[in-house]
């Protein structure tokens, strides 16, 4: 029996301006968690993460990194994580206030 | 101030055309992130969790008027209309895109700034007192000695690939305001039987495993500072260990050899650096020390400062935490805060950087000071004329009157910014300050410094606070460590645990119960918390905070 598996996206920073980036199901490189692929299946997360390194010259620091899966799209366990997706606690900068630009 | 000359102006240029070049290169393709990671670093060019962080030397602290206005314009042009002074008395920019880096490091040439150096294993900016040439107890300004190792230092062939990262300090006096002896290498210049020259005390440090500084020389001759300095880092360099990251300071080799094998090691190496000196850095000292001519202060009617400390209650409250005697008894050293309360320590906007660039320049002499607890300072006010720098400074939001106080707490950027963080720092000192304003005690407290570090890296100085946190992810969560009878003072002291870890809910209300219980067993106003804490050791501040055992945290 296959061990269990904990979901997880593929995340790095943007090469130019530095965002925290997520790879999605087409291969582009967004900045919303939301729009990630959820990797379920080792192998298969293995081989994604490969192919996103190779992607140098967009991004820096790709890495696999857990997430459970919601009705929302799927949501930072750890929460490093969750300050990547928001940006910094302090001041309104970063994703939290790019997001209400973008609305 | 120290000007560039004609080689220190080609040198950054010339180190601004390659990284320029570089980061061309990087974006076309042609260097991996592996290749270039070490060039933007020697840049003082990071990649943190949201963004890349520019870290910008601020030598010694010091600052005149036109690069602090220069540093307000890169964060107008390029950032987002802040910056953040950090402990080591830099400015970091947390917010550029690549591509502007070379541009903004073409901008601070202007001004005679760099990044150099700000990363890396090498000689790091070089730190002082940051009262230099005000101070009424110091015996020379120690600056130009300062300026003389940064100039050493910079770009030095055989110091730029150390085991790990080398942090030098200099002060001029007994009273520490530099934490020198938390150090690699601290230097305090004394006089012994006539003649002048350096207290040398190595492996200091904080991170993982804290250490006092031990004194490896009690007086080095003043001429005799550069070959003795090589012989040290040409020692640690050698025999600094470089397969464990955690055990490559200074301070673990001292530990491992102990300090007599380091001494001899170093007065063995000694003769043969001293040799191929030939006198030419004492030149350099001697021009080096025409550039920091302390300006000549006219004599000042001080009445109208006593007269508005005797008028407003305000101003004089302010008067008694942030403004220190001058040697000159007509002028005060006013600190400025860049702890209002719920701020974010060390951070000033564009415009505030301004307004502190014109106050220096209409009232003092033209010099800021950056201070390792990350606050502005003008060393030399007209104490006449520092009822309108208050005045300026309050309309700024700027007139907080909380140095050396509760609220003015060191916190590194934490979790909220740096890639290396375990915990969040900055809400923590926020709320402990919101609160200690809320309760309204923090005067009648006195004097008490907390610092906050969000690693283990001890960047904000936890070890030496006289209450120290240190976040930590336990198990996934935020958790928050307690140190208690650290002293970045003279008297240098680790302070120590208290034992298990505060959730981040918990954390601001168990300081409120370490400073109540302070509050109700100190020995009258005059016994300040770190004596209290000395005299009566741990047992009753342990038990403010764990007698509500339910609600510590379990985890260590």
């Amino acid at each position: 029996m296959p061990r269990d598996f904990n979901p997880k996206v593929i995340t790095a920073n943007a090469l130019l301006e530095g965002d925290v980036v997520y790879l999605t199901i087409d291969d582009r490189w967004s900045r919303n968690l939301s729009d990630a692929e959820v990797l379920t299946d080792e192998a298969d997360a293995d081989l994604r993460l490969l192919q996103a390194q190779a992607r140098a010259s967009e991004v820096v620091g790709v890495y696999l990194t857990d997430v459970r899966t919601t009705s929302r799209g799927p949501e930072p366990i750890h929460f490093r994580e969750d300050f990547r997706r928001r940006g910094p606690s302090n001041l309104f900068h970063g994703k939290q206030a790019d997001t209400l630009r973008r609305a | 101030m120290y000007q560039y000359n004609d080689f220190d102006a080609d040198f950054i240029r010339e180190r601004n055309r390659q990284f320029r070049a570089q980061v061309e290169r990087r974006i076309d393709g042609s260097l991996t992130e592996d290749e270039f990671r070490p060039l933007r670093l020697m840049n003082g060019l990071y990649l943190q969790l949201h963004a890349y962080m520019l870290r910008v030397a601020i030598p010694y602290g010091s600052l005149d008027p036109a690069k602090l206005r220069q540093l307000a314009y890169l964060a107008e042009r390029w950032d987002k209309g802040y910056g953040h002074f950090t402990t080591r008395t830099n400015i970091q920019f947390n917010w550029p895109k690549l591509r502007d880096v070379p541009d903004m490091l073409d901008a601070l040439a202007e001004v005679e700034m760099h990044a150099i150096q700000t990363s890396g294993n090498t000689i790091r900016n070089v730190t002082s007192d940051h009262f230099a040439g005000a101070a009424a107890d110091e015996l020379e300004d120690p600056r130009p000695v300062a300026e003389l190792i940064r100039q050493w230092s910079t770009d030095h062939p055989e110091f730029q690939f150390l085991p790990r990262k080398f942090k030098i300090a200099v002060i001029a006096s007994e009273n520490d305001r530099a934490v020198m002896k938390s150090h690699d290498i601290g230097l305090r210049i004394v006089d012994r039987e006539g003649a002048r020259g350096f207290q040398v005390w190595v492996g200091g440090g904080m991170g993982r495993t804290p250490m006092v500084a031990k004194l490896l020389r009690d007086f080095l001759p003043r001429a005799e500072l550069l070959p003795y300095l090589e012989a040290v880092l040409a020692t640690y360099n050698l025999i600094g260990r470089r397969d464990n990251k955690y055990k490559a300071r200074i301070k673990i080799t001292v530990h491992e050899n102990g300090l007599d094998e380091i001494r001899a090691l170093v007065e063995a190496e000694f003769p043969r650096r001293r040799a191929a000196f030939a006198g030419v850095d004492q030149d350099w000292l001697a021009r080096i020390n025409a550039a920091f001519v302390t300006p000549r202060l006219a004599e000042r009617d001080a009445s109208p400062y006593y007269a508005a400390r005797r008028a407003d209650p305000v101003f004089r409250a302010w008067t008694d935490t942030n403004v220190t005697t001058h040697k000159h008894a007509d002028y005060g050293i006013v600190t400025i805060s860049l702890k209002a309360y719920g701020a974010t320590p060390g951070d000033a906007s564009a415009s505030q950087m301004r307004l502190v660039a014109d106050l220096a320049e209409r009232f003092g002499q033209k010099d800021i000071r950056v201070s390792h607890a990350q606050n502005l300072v003008l060393p030399h006010v007209a104490l006449a004329d520092v009822p309108a720098v208050h005045a300026a400074l309050r309309e700024a939001g700027l007139g907080t009157a909380n140095i050396g106080l509760a609220s003015d707490i060191i916190a590194c950027p934490g979790m909220d910014y740096c890639a290396l963080a375990t915990a969040r720092s900055i809400p923590v000192a926020q709320g402990i300050a919101l609160r200690l304003e809320e309760l309204k005690i923090e005067h009648e407290v006195g004097h008490l410094q907390i610092k906050i570090s969000g690693c283990i890296n001890a960047c904000g100085h936890h070890h030496v606070g006289h209450i120290g946190i240190l976040g930590l992810d336990r198990a996934g969560v935020e958790n928050y460590q307690i140190t208690l009878g650290g002293d970045p003072s003279a008297t240098t002291t680790i302070g120590t645990r208290t034992g298990p870890g505060f959730a981040y809910d918990e954390i601001v209300p168990a300081i409120e119960r370490l400073i109540l219980t302070y509050l109700d067993l100190r020995d009258g106003p005059e016994e300040t918390f770190l004596e209290a804490y000395n005299r009566l050791g741990m047992a009753p501040f342990k038990s403010a905070l764990y007698e509500h055992a339910d609600r510590a945290y379990a985890a260590e």
